[in-house]
């Protein structure tokens, strides 16, 4: 079980947050439909580094942003999701 | 070997047990292994699929051969290592997989037709027809096996722990001591576990003192876990210990629990796991009296037992020796050392040099003699005990299980850990400061029953037959011969087959490649795994705020989503179909009143909350007037329906939404996504409320007078609010109607809803109707032709698919719109929601559409039931181009059920199809 620095609560284990989705798969109402698809089907799924959606939902229930290891796990970062940054 | 073999007197032996119903004497620290030997047992076990006879080969939890089953009733534990189960007082132990005893086993005809059970024949059984593969799993079933599952419920209790500590070492042997002795001098909190019941390691076998004692450890803060085993090591420093209270079988104390699964979160972590010898590979290397090395020399210096009186030491590397000068101490009497080498140090031992063994001789009890070549000529010796070392294995599983790298050391022929990508390190010999060996010969003369997997009983021979079909992929030889995949994983044997592989292959062994280590490193019982979460604690009983005024009527309950709603309320002995249909008739013809608490309801507010709404609703939300609601459906980004539910505007910026119970935790995520991380800018407030208010529906041709009767004013129109008192308790009421009649949605604070239940079951009652369960109300839907999240509404249909386009809204965005056009949602043979009618016979639910018997299945029945009034059967199904397929003849064809049903495809409404019933 991953353990993550949430930036409210601080380190807690896995079980109190969900997974979203990677930050390259949102899909905006005002997207292309073209874009949507591509976005939602088409995603990059590096091995290594990515960007991933998740929630603290029992604990904060704020959205937060990992920066975290396909293939190792380790978390590089977890950041507060923000809109004007993470959009 | 066949009188006692406890060393000195038998005054010690002072714990009773009993295996195979013989009465038995063990001393106290003995492990069933060194009891069985002391008392001069040799038979111990049949294999998995050949029944040949098994001793005890090893000392430690790798043991392959010696199973057994022990405890009684539900305590039952089969496949139990004998050398990891210390002899308590009353054991009760038994043998495996023979009959009709241990020493005469029919089974042991297999040996026989050995051949047709070679590599991979389960596999080729499929390639022939299907009948030949029923008759040889039947004999397959019943010849290959190891111990029984008990039946019983386990009674035993199993605890779940958590824990931290900056450094956890795992194995109390010499080296872990010396980590954790020093990690917690450096001020560290130390945790220290180990999987014996004493601390040592190969101090116990090597009767040497230990660098550190236990009292030293703990006088220096460090926590000691012993009979704990440190099981997987996950993500992030995360390792799963399952510690023992009792011995398998053993009854805990009262209120103590048998086991404990820990999870511990470690800053780093010290992996002094040691090494495990690996047998050598010749024919009858299996026979009972053939042995590890180091296994014996455990057992004459830890426990007092020698295996044996006449020993012939096998081995390609120095530490046997050792095990020599044990045997000799003990009065034993070494006959020959084998030494695979050509060079030797000198040795006070009869040592033949360029020696290896070929085969043994022997009883299904006893070994007799030993051939072997040396050099270029072949002997035999007379011993009643074989010693075997083939090298040693550092054990990396928890290292690999963190994501280590291996690395290849020739001279000890042996993976050893590597870099790790956690703060994972390894001392010792896991680490791989063990003897270095000659690597191994490869001219077997027998390899039919030269064994390289003990516990799955595959041979040299499985591995070359896997090699010649064409398995080159070591992951490919383990699936095809079930090498490594015993309940051992194969401790013993995944090197001595990589080795066999890498030889046919004329590749060296880190080319052949090596398996994946899974957890768990010893096998965890699955009590352990679900701790005090099974049976009824498996998952929260939730109870609804009206639960006993229920249970007053002694309803039949039914789990839904987290909760559990009354099903149907039988009285006089009605069946639960008869109650449900009596209960739906009371709806269609004077009124009934169900508990809808269950429904996800949220509280949608501020400036922009229509705005929010309509992105999140694929219907119009913005131009709903106060006061007024409307059935609503929420589509997933991919076009498909996600769930549905009604929105009511309760004030200019104030809606509420609800939606299905089942789908409550998976809206609140869905809304949350969709404000706060798609729409931030939108000024609203999302509230979810789905246990704050219990709901209370009312249906049926009396529904309005009812609710007049109690509110004193004239209800709300249809999809209309209003606000009332009823029994003195605040409510507010939704007239919708889901039942096909005219209906009411009451809402209370749910901790004082109490009241409200009994004035409507009492005026309800007083005008003929009753309470109704969810049977009834499936009914009443079906047959209304309403849509349910999970049934009609599968996650793969569209609102077209379902019927709905016409509500869809044609202006704005919503989360779903863009992927409606999307070509393949708009063909003509989709899967559609039709509506289906049987003249007499029931419709089997989630039975296949055919156009005739035979045919491929065009569709299939979402829900089922009875015509509430008349007779008939009707049902909702999906079927491909259903829109246009009106008044087709199908069949209903469930063959697991032997049931096929003739239906004529009709709309999905089956009752009041103008809709005046439910309008005001």
């Amino acid at each position: 079980m991953m353990r993550i620095d949430c930036p409210h609560c601080g380190p807690r284990g896995q079980v109190e947050f969900s997974y979203e989705r990677t930050l390259d798969s949102v899909v905006t109402l005002d997207m292309e439909p073209a874009v949507a698809v591509a976005r939602l089907y088409a995603r990059t799924n590096p091995r290594g580094l990515d960007d991933e959606l998740w929630r603290h939902g029992l604990g904060c229930r704020q959205w937060l942003v990992l920066r975290r290891h396909r293939v190792t796990h380790a978390i590089e970062s977890v950041a507060a999701f923000d809109p004007a940054v993470h959009r | 070997m066949s009188g006692p073999a406890r060393i000195g007197d038998r005054d010690g032996e002072t714990l009773r047990f009993i295996f195979d119903g013989v009465p038995m004497r063990a001393r106290p620290g003995d492990t069933l292994a060194a009891a069985l030997l002391a008392n001069g047992v040799g038979l111990v076990a049949r294999s998995f699929k050949y029944h040949r006879p098994r001793g005890i080969m090893a000392a430690g939890v790798e043991e392959p051969n010696a199973l057994v089953t022990v405890g009684e009733g539900g305590r039952t534990e089969p496949n139990t290592r004998a050398t990891d189960l210390f002899v308590y007082d009353g054991l009760v132990a038994s043998s495996q997989n023979r009959w009709p005893s241990l020493g005469f086993d029919m089974g042991a005809v297999n040996g026989l037709v050995a051949r047709f059970l070679s590599a991979g024949f389960y596999y080729k059984t499929f390639f022939g027809p299907p009948s030949r593969w029923m008759v040889y799993e039947k004999v397959i079933r019943r010849a290959a096996g190891l111990g029984k599952a008990p039946t019983e419920a386990d009674p035993d209790r199993y605890q779940h722990r958590s824990a931290f500590c900056d450094v956890l070492v795992v194995g109390g042997g010499p080296a872990g001591l010396v980590a954790a002795m020093e990690a917690a001098q450096a001020g560290e909190r130390v945790l220290l576990v180990e999987q014996d019941r004493e601390l040592g390691g190969s101090a116990l076998r090597d009767d040497i003192h230990l660098p550190v004692t236990a009292a030293g450890l703990e006088k220096a803060g460090v926590r000691i876990l012993t009979r704990t085993t440190a099981s997987g090591l996950w993500d992030h420093s995360f390792v799963t210990l399952n510690e023992r209270l009792v011995e398998p079988g053993q009854r805990p104390e009262a209120g103590r629990p048998a086991q404990r699964l820990r999870h511990v979160r470690a800053g780093r972590i010290v992996l002094a796991t040691g090494a495990i010898e690996r047998p050598l590979t010749f024919a009858g290397n299996d026979r009972p009296g053939v042995m590890l090395s180091q296994a014996v020399r455990t057992y004459v210096h830890r426990f007092g037992v020698l295996p044996g009186r006449r020993v012939v030491i096998a081995t390609n590397n120095d530490d046997a020796y050792l095990t020599a000068e044990a045997i000799t101490v003990a009065g034993g009497e070494v006959v020959a050392i084998l030494d695979a080498r050509t060079a030797v140090a000198a040795s006070r031992f009869p040592v033949f040099t360029d020696a290896v063994p070929l085969a043994t001789r022997g009883t299904r009890h006893h070994l007799t003699a030993v051939e072997a070549r040396v050099g270029e000529v072949v002997r035999r010796f007379d011993a009643d005990l074989l010693a075997m070392s083939g090298g040693f294995t550092p054990v990396v599983h928890l290292h690999s299980q963190a994501g280590g790298k291996l690395d290849w050391r020739a001279d000890l022929q042996a993976f050893v850990p590597g870099a790790s990508l956690q703060a994972v390190t390894s001392v010792g010999s896991a680490a791989g400061e063990i003897h270095p060996i000659a690597a191994s010969a490869a001219n077997l003369p027998d390899p039919k029953h030269s064994f390289v997997d003990f516990q799955n009983d595959v041979t040299v021979a499985d591995v070359d037959l896997a090699w010649r079909e064409g398995y080159r992929s070591v992951e490919h030889l383990k699936r095809y011969t079930t090498l490594g995949m015993a309940t051992d994983q194969g401790k013993t044997s995944n090197m001595a087959a990589l080795a066999r592989l890498a030889a046919v292959a004329g590749v060296e062994i880190p080319e052949a490649g090596l398996t994946t280590f899974r957890p768990p490193f010893t096998p965890i019982t699955l009590g352990a795994l679900a701790g005090a979460d099974g049976g009824g604690h498996a998952a929260p009983t939730r109870c609804l705020a009206l639960h006993d005024h229920h249970q007053r009527h002694d309803p039949l309950w039914q789990p839904l989503g987290y909760w559990f709603r009354p099903r149907a309320y039988p009285v006089n002995g009605e069946t639960l179909h008869e109650a449900a249909l009596r209960e739906a008739r009371a709806v269609r013809t004077s009124a009934g009143i169900v508990d809808v608490s269950t429904l996800a309801k949220f509280a949608v507010a501020g400036p922009d909350a229509a705005a929010f709404l309509e992105m999140v609703c694929a219907t119009g939300v913005a131009k709903l007037a106060v006061g007024r609601g409307r059935y609503t459906f929420m589509l997933r980004e991919d076009g498909m329906v996600m769930d549905d539910g009604t929105v009511w505007r309760l004030d200019e910026q104030r809606y509420l939404l609800t939606s299905s119970t089942g789908g409550v935790d998976r809206m609140e995520a869905h809304l949350s996504y969709a404000h706060r991380v798609l729409a931030p800018q939108l000024r609203v407030s999302v509230v979810a409320q789905q246990e704050h208010f219990a709901g209370i529906a009312l249906a049926g041709p009396l529904a309005v007078e009812i609710l007049q009767a109690l509110i004193g004013m004239l209800p709300p129109a249809h999809m209309g609010v209003a606000r009332a008192e009823i029994a003195g308790v605040a409510v507010m009421i939704l007239a919708a109607s889901y039942s096909g009649e005219r209906a009411f949605e009451v809402y209370a604070e749910g901790m004082s809803a109490g009241p409200v239940w009994d004035a409507l079951e009492g005026e309800t009652r007083r005008r003929g109707g009753c309470p109704y369960g969810l049977e009834a109300l499936e009914f009443l839907r079906i047959e209304k032709g309403h849509i349910v999240i999970g049934a009609e509404a599968d996650g793969r249909t569209t609102p077209h698919d379902l019927r709905l386009e016409r509500m869809l809204r044609k202006s704005g965005g919503f989360i779903g719109r863009s992927a409606l056009d999307r070509p393949a949602l708009t063909t003509a043979d989709r899967l559609q929601l039709v509506g289906l009618v049987a003249p007499d016979a029931a419709i089997p639910e989630g039975s296949m559409l055919l156009v005739k018997a035979g045919s491929p299945p065009v569709g299939h029945v979402t829900s089922a039931a009875g015509r509430v009034l008349g007779g008939g059967a009707v049902a909702l199904g999906l079927l491909r181009g259903g829109r246009e397929r009106q008044s087709e003849a199908l069949i209903a064809s469930s063959p697991t059920r032997g049931q096929h049903v003739r239906v004529t495809v009709v709309d999905p409404v089956f009752y009041d199809v103008e809709g005046t019933r439910y309008r005001d």
